[in-house]
């Protein structure tokens, strides 16, 4: 069965002067994958991602995601996606409910659809209770998991999460990533980074970037097949080590 | 006379409690993990070791000095590295490091025995500054700079998150060699492959200690059966072996899902379970517990 | 000393590295010198007047001459009935026009006197008085001239300007400027750089160094201090070489009262980090605390005599009011030091209080 291509990518380059931060990068995602896009800090991740969410013109090359042109029509690329970041990731002034309401809101929902969708939300995440506590007094864990159900709330055809799991316990980054899963359940393409290695076993294709470029692409099986490691994190520290960039 | 010695210590913040009755004692030399997720009371605590706060309840002695009547003693002899510590941006790298020697009244050239091995990493961006380092140089660097006074202990909360793995792994190597010049080491993190590496780690939750133990004997403390499982279908395996009796907890595990079980488990029905559901190439086994397994457990209670 | 020696550089690195601030620094009390100056000056030049006259006989010939060669008024229009005055006025043409009774000189003569009218915009209330009251002097000394040659033309008031004999406004607001810059620069920006080693985790390094927390704040001090000194130096040149705004009175003691003002504000500043957690609310807490009273209830901008008692209260606990008015007597009126000593006491004891107060509340734990 051929699944739909949601993201696909040729020889996409960004250059800030005289640095290329990213170099020469080709890639698809189908539809409904869990995606992880490793590399070290200063790999050009970061930049990557910002190209394919339309915050930042390629310098050359091509890329579709969601099936729009990545360099032409990026508002509507932003209606169809949704993101994360650690660093970003709700109002911490505002309620749980409020946060929702907000960021539907943003994306044009209906009223009576948000209130139902909220409903439900709460619910699936055990929520309720929470509901009209501030955001500011989660813990992070719980932080993370509605910002990621706020980031797909809008039912996107992908979602981008940028290190959503950084300094969050085991226990709690495996309550996220059975979230990540049921997403992908649903259909929805799940883009991650992340720097835990057991998670980029998790993934359903991990692609490992060393000084702007893609190094490795391919199943996690694949890769330490191909590698001849025992875990992914052995994969990339074989790789991460041979990079030349000086961060 | 033991390195840190802490006696029944508690911090609230109005109504939050942030450390409830924890008591725990550090070896001189000792590498001391200390484990938990974010919120657990971890900061509180190191800030109460290095006498930036005071506790509301209990004593606390660092290299037999009390940090509420000697902090002046003891600020000589802390090194001390924030979870949020971003060092001048402003300043380069070898500026930053001039400066915090000159605030312990010592210079580089000094104490460069100490800081050389980490140093050297950082010498060909000697001029750079701090604000154009990536993470792991960043973290490297703020370490030389809680070194470069030639502390007896060193602080270090979550030196590693939202570090990749290859510095994380060069950062332990460092930490490892500090505790070899007789350094003695507090560090929390949030990666469980990094507590393998403390000579005792201490597990933290809602502002108690609910273990210290070596990383050897948390493991072998592992009283229940864990298994590894694996099929061609990973996401719905998850939810199959949940709904199997006898399986008490199941969670992903890297490449594989790892699960606890109880009275009533068989194995071989296991897997004719799963085979009948349609999961191929199954791989089903033993498995030996880690730290994150005991982790998973602890949280689960 | 070495501690200390090595916080200073790296404040100065700080400032010298942020080339941003460092120009506005540098240039913002310039460009308010020359704003004031020039720009926004209240002073009357060139205003363009009519005169209204019946019988253009010589005594209004030449009252008209008078009117015209001063620097102030530019004659431009000679009407000839009352209803031209709003035509000339409406259509923005004249800001006033100064009109004469029928038979102007003659009636100088008679015991009924002769009658002159002055119709001003007054659109702008602050400058038609001071369109009125140059033209009055203007009269008032052709009036005086006549006198002499010995034609008795009436009595006419006479007006005087003590100090500002040209009513410079320069005069008023370069104290001013003074207090508002030093005071921006000491108090706002000492309290966002030590907030800013608060919200980066440095300030929790600092203080388990064993660097007492009083050598922390003072370093950051010294290089703010050094600016103030040099923004003073630059106004002050500025005024005497660019306004013409002389230091009328000792140089000394003006710098004397200039630097326990900067002392003052540095200390207030260090009070606004000790509260303050995050540089948003320290730039709150200057900005909108301090500066917008400053700007306003100083005396820089309106008169303090003016106001309402509630607003005079708080007026005097503003360090600026005081260093305004220190200001004016030391280097516009040029006074003796001793004319000042209210203000330097109060000013002095400020400081101290704000010294003590801030030192009180500076802690060597978080919290």
């Amino acid at each position: 069965m051929e699944r739909e291509i949601v993201i696909h990518v040729e020889e996409l380059t960004k250059q800030f002067g005289n640095f290329t931060a990213v170099d020469h990068i080709s890639f698809d995602v189908v539809k409904g994958e869990v995606f992880g896009f490793l590399g070290a800090n200063g790999a050009g991740k970061t930049t990557a991602m910002r190209m394919l969410c339309g915050l930042s013109r390629p310098t050359s090359g091509t890329g579709t995601v969601a099936g729009y042109d990545i360099t032409r029509q990026y508002e509507a690329i932003k209606k169809n996606i949704g993101y994360m970041s650690q660093k970003f990731s709700l109002y911490e002034d505002l309620k749980v409910w409020e946060n929702i309401r907000l960021y539907a809101g943003i994306y044009g929902m209906k009223d009576t659809e948000i209130a139902r969708k909220t409903d439900e939300l709460l619910e699936r995440l055990n929520f309720a209770r929470e509901r009209n506590t501030m955001v500011k007094s989660l813990p992070l864990g719980w932080k993370q998991k509605l910002a990621f159900s706020v980031s797909i709330f809008h039912d996107p055809a992908i979602v981008f999460l940028d290190e959503p799991t950084g300094g969050v316990d085991p226990y709690t980054r495996r309550q996220f990533w059975e979230m990540i899963y049921e997403a992908a359940d649903r259909g929805i393409t799940v883009f991650v980074t992340t720097h835990y290695m057991d998670e980029a076993e998790y993934c359903d294709r991990v692609s490992i970037m060393v000084d702007g470029r893609i190094d490795a692409l391919g199943t996690p099986r694949e890769l330490k097949e191909r590698f001849c490691a025992r875990s992914m994190e052995e994969v990339f520290q074989g790789l991460a080590r041979k990079a030349s960039r000086a961060d | 006379m033991p390195a840190v010695k802490v006696e029944n210590i508690s911090k609230s913040y109005g109504k939050t409690v942030a450390l409830d009755g924890v008591s725990f004692e550090v070896e001189q030399g000792e590498l001391f993990g200390i484990i938990g997720p974010d919120g657990a009371g971890k900061t509180s605590l190191f800030r109460i070791l290095a006498t930036l706060i005071l506790a509301d309840e209990g004593t606390v002695t660092v290299e037999g000095f009390d940090v509420v009547k000697d902090y002046k003693e003891l600020r000589k002899r802390i090194g001390y590295m924030p979870g949020r510590f971003s060092l001048y941006q402003d300043l380069s790298v070898e500026e930053n490091l001039q400066f915090f020697a000159a605030v312990f009244g010592t210079t580089i050239r000094e104490n460069y025995h100490l800081v050389g091995d980490i140093y050297k990493f950082l010498v060909p961006f000697r001029k750079r500054k701090a604000g154009k380092l990536s993470g792991g140089m960043k973290q490297k660097l703020a370490l030389c700079c809680a070194l470069i006074h030639k502390p007896d202990i060193l602080y270090l909360d979550e030196p590693t998150t939202g570090v990749d793995p290859v510095s994380r792994k060069e950062f332990w190597e460092m930490l490892k060699k500090l505790q070899r010049d007789g350094i003695t080491i507090i560090v929390s993190t949030p990666y469980m492959d990094e507590a393998n590496m403390c000579d005792r780690i201490a597990l933290i939750k809602g502002g108690r200690f609910i273990g210290i133990e070596t990383p050897e004997n948390i493991r072998r403390s592992f009283s229940v059966p864990l298994w590894a499982v694996r099929s061609g279908q990973m996401h719905r395996l998850l939810n199959d072996v949940r709904a199997f009796s006898g399986v008490k907890n199941c969670y992903a595990f890297g490449e594989t899902h790892h699960f606890t079980t109880g009275e009533g488990f068989d194995r071989d029905k296991l897997w004719s379970y799963l085979e009948g559901l349609g999961h191929t190439s199954l791989w089903l086994e033993p498995a030996e517990a880690t730290i994150e397994d005991c982790y998973m457990q602890l949280a689960k209670m | 000393m070495r501690e200390f020696g090595a916080f200073v550089k790296k404040e100065f690195f700080h400032i010298l590295r942020d080339k941003r601030t460092m120009l506005i620094v540098l240039v913002m009390p310039v460009v308010l010198i020359i704003l004031f100056g020039f720009a926004l000056s209240t002073e009357v030049r060139n205003v363009n007047i009519g005169i209204l006259a019946p019988s253009p006989d010589p005594m209004v010939r030449q009252i008209a001459d008078k009117l015209d060669a001063s620097e102030y008024f530019t004659v431009t229009q000679w009407l000839n009935t009352p209803d031209d005055i709003h035509a000339a006025m409406k259509a923005d043409e004249v800001q006033m026009v100064v009109a004469f009774g029928q038979n102007f000189s003659g009636g100088l003569l008679s015991p009924d006197g002769s009658q002159l009218q002055m119709v001003v915009d007054a659109s702008d209330a602050n400058m038609a008085q001071s369109y009125t009251s140059y033209a009055s002097g203007i009269i008032a000394a052709y009036g005086s001239e006549m006198t002499a040659m010995g034609q008795d033309t009436g009595i006419l008031s006479q007006v005087q300007f003590l100090y500002n004999p040209q009513m410079k406004s320069a005069y008023n607001f370069v104290p001013g400027i003074m207090g508002l810059i030093m005071m921006l620069i000491c108090a706002m920006m000492t309290s966002i750089s030590i907030v800013r080693e608060k919200e980066m985790g440095t300030m929790e390094v600092l203080l388990v160094s064993p660097v007492r927390p009083i050598y922390i704040v003072v370093s950051k001090m010294v290089p703010y201090f050094v600016l103030s000194c040099i923004n003073l130096a630059t106004i002050l040149l500025l005024s005497v070489f660019v306004l013409g705004v002389p230091v009328a009175g000792s140089l000394a003691a003006l710098w004397l009262v200039s630097l326990i003002y900067i002392i003052a504000n540095l200390s207030l500043g260090l009070l606004i980090s000790t509260m303050a957690q995050q540089q948003v609310i320290a730039l709150m807490f200057s900005g909108l605390l301090l500066m917008m009273p400053t700007m306003l209830l100083s005396g820089m901008v309106f008169p303090i005599e003016s106001m309402p008692w509630p607003l005079r209260g708080i007026s005097c606990i503003l360090p600026a009011r005081w260093y305004v008015a220190a200001v004016r007597k030391l280097m516009i009126q040029g006074l003796p030091m001793i004319y000042a000593w209210k203000e330097i006491v109060i000013l002095a004891s400020m400081a101290v209080v704000l010294i003590g107060t801030s030192l009180k509340k500076l802690n060597n734990r978080l919290e």
